[in-house]
């Protein structure tokens, strides 16, 4: 599905990513292509720079240098883009964090109406059943009128999952969605990403849930420094990693001791 | 001094005129400058915030000279000493004026902390849902910062209510200059002042119950 100004299926395009916090490079220069509909995985040390190259795809991070285009929206923050500009980019993903960051004055079903009703203006009624239908994709129509401090960790990721997708964006961005939660609660959010995958969504996640890198995605990414290091299919990736630098960081996850 | 037949008459007969003295003097004048006050101490607070230097810098001098001079002064310079000036104030509106800018000082550093209270992700989960600075601060951080800013906030009502009584060096007809006008001619000093300062002490307790009503809503989605 191929609309103007957007090359045969790849629906985000990452150009020469540069940014630095103070006088230390974060990230030194990240190309990335991504196929519509597929799911990329991101993994590597921390500090390694993932978190703030998914932050830099929807602006929350703004690098010094580089391209992002997603859909027909293209960004250089080399040119220092507009406010304007960064809204219309951020709107092109849903985006979801790694806790805490629920509206924790509203419902659940609240949560997930507040960017249509608020932001796009789209009639309340109709925002209204289009919440509860994505709260009953996430396994929670039940939970609609409860706050946030009444959901488990597990619960209120999924409501964070649900209010990405109401804004509709065409790509959906997991920051180590999983790491703030309980071992057990772990799988109930992996098991609604892998819906979402199945739906044909396409997904960057960054996370260390090795075993969901291998079940769901198409490619992963290993990031060190900064730089893209080694990147393939999960089946070369995972199993048999080219560098070193990638071979010692999976050896070190799925081996700690 | 046992207390006559003739005080508690003075007593009712003074009941009346008070009362209208807080209705009509004390409570608007309290309400309408906690009221521009807290707009001014909101702009004051996002001045401090943001990253104009400039308006850093006004919103800082205007706190330290406010909280650095006198309210009493503070009602002077605008009632007696404008008119020096060219510019005279009628002793209402002197007032509110006055009482205005100084709750917007003290409200402003209560409104700062309470923002700053509100976790840096709760911005940027707004923006992800793609809410601009003020749809964010509207719907998002002011409604999570006001349960940080009630009870601080009650405090300075509180404050001001009793402090309005400094209007009455000014010629405003609140309840202590009503209190001053009766008293006058009978001496009754101490009676009239304690009837006064009953009033106040009333009032105060109502804000303090409503306080904790408000309190409790403001809760009512925390884990407690």
């Amino acid at each position: 599905m191929s609309r103007p100004g957007e090359p045969d299926g790849v629906l985000l395009e990452v150009h020469g990513l540069t940014k630095s916090f103070g006088s230390v490079p974060v990230l030194r220069g990240i190309d990335l292509d991504v196929r519509e509909g597929s799911v990329t995985v991101l993994i590597g040390p921390s500090g390694s720079g993932k978190t703030t190259m998914l932050r830099s795809l929807n602006a929350l991070e703004v690098p010094e240098a580089g391209i992002v285009r997603i859909g027909d929206v293209a960004v250089d923050y080399g040119q220092a883009p507009g406010k304007k500009l960064l809204t219309r980019l951020r709107a092109q993903s849903g985006m979801v964090f790694q806790g805490h960051a629920l509206f924790p004055h509203m419902t659940a079903l609240r949560n997930v109406m507040e960017g249509p009703v608020v932001v796009q203006r789209r009639p309340a009624d109709v925002a209204r059943e289009e919440a509860l239908s994505l709260l009953d994709q996430v396994g929670l129509a039940d939970k609609a009128d409860q706050y946030p401090y009444q959901l488990s960790g597990g619960q209120q990721q999924r409501v964070g999952i649900a209010r990405a997708l109401a804004i509709r964006p065409r790509l959906m961005l997991f920051d180590e969605p999983t790491s703030a939660l309980d071992p057990e609660l772990v799988g109930e959010v992996l098991q609604v990403m892998k819906g979402l995958a199945e739906q044909g969504w396409t997904m960057l996640v960054v996370t260390h849930e090795i075993r969901f890198a291998q079940k769901v995605s198409d490619q992963v990414l290993f990031i060190d420094g900064g730089f893209i290091v080694e990147q393939g299919p999960p089946g070369e990736l995972l199993v048999a990693p080219r560098e070193q630098r990638t071979r010692q960081f999976l050896r070190r996850i799925l081996d700690p001791l | 001094m046992p207390v006559s037949g003739t005080t508690w008459q003075l007593i009712r007969d003074s009941l009346g005129p008070l009362l209208d003295g807080m209705l009509r003097g004390t409570l608007p004048l309290t309400v309408i400058s906690f009221l521009l006050g807290l707009a001014l101490a909101l702009i004051l607070a996002l001045m401090r915030l943001s990253r104009v230097r400039l308006a850093t810098g006004v919103a800082r001098a205007y706190v330290s000279v406010v909280r650095g001079t006198p309210l009493l002064l503070q009602l002077f310079i605008i009632f007696y000493g404008l008119p020096s000036l060219g510019l005279t104030i009628p002793p209402f509106p002197s007032a509110v004026i006055a009482f205005t800018l100084n709750v917007g000082g003290y409200a402003s550093e209560v409104i700062r902390a309470s923002i700053l209270a509100v976790p840096r992700g709760q911005w940027e989960a707004a923006a992800t849902v793609g809410m601009d600075y003020v749809t964010t601060l509207r719907r998002v951080v002011l409604p999570q910062a006001s349960r940080v800013a009630v009870p601080p906030l009650s405090n300075t009502l509180i404050s001001l209510l009793k402090d309005t009584s400094l209007a009455s060096t000014i010629l405003v007809t609140e309840l202590l200059r009503k209190a001053q006008e009766i008293a006058a001619p009978t001496f009754r000093f101490f009676t009239l002042y304690s009837v006064a300062a009953a009033y106040y002490w009333v009032v105060c307790v109502l804000l303090s119950f409503s306080q904790g009503r408000l309190e409790r809503r403001l809760n009512r989605y925390v884990a407690t």
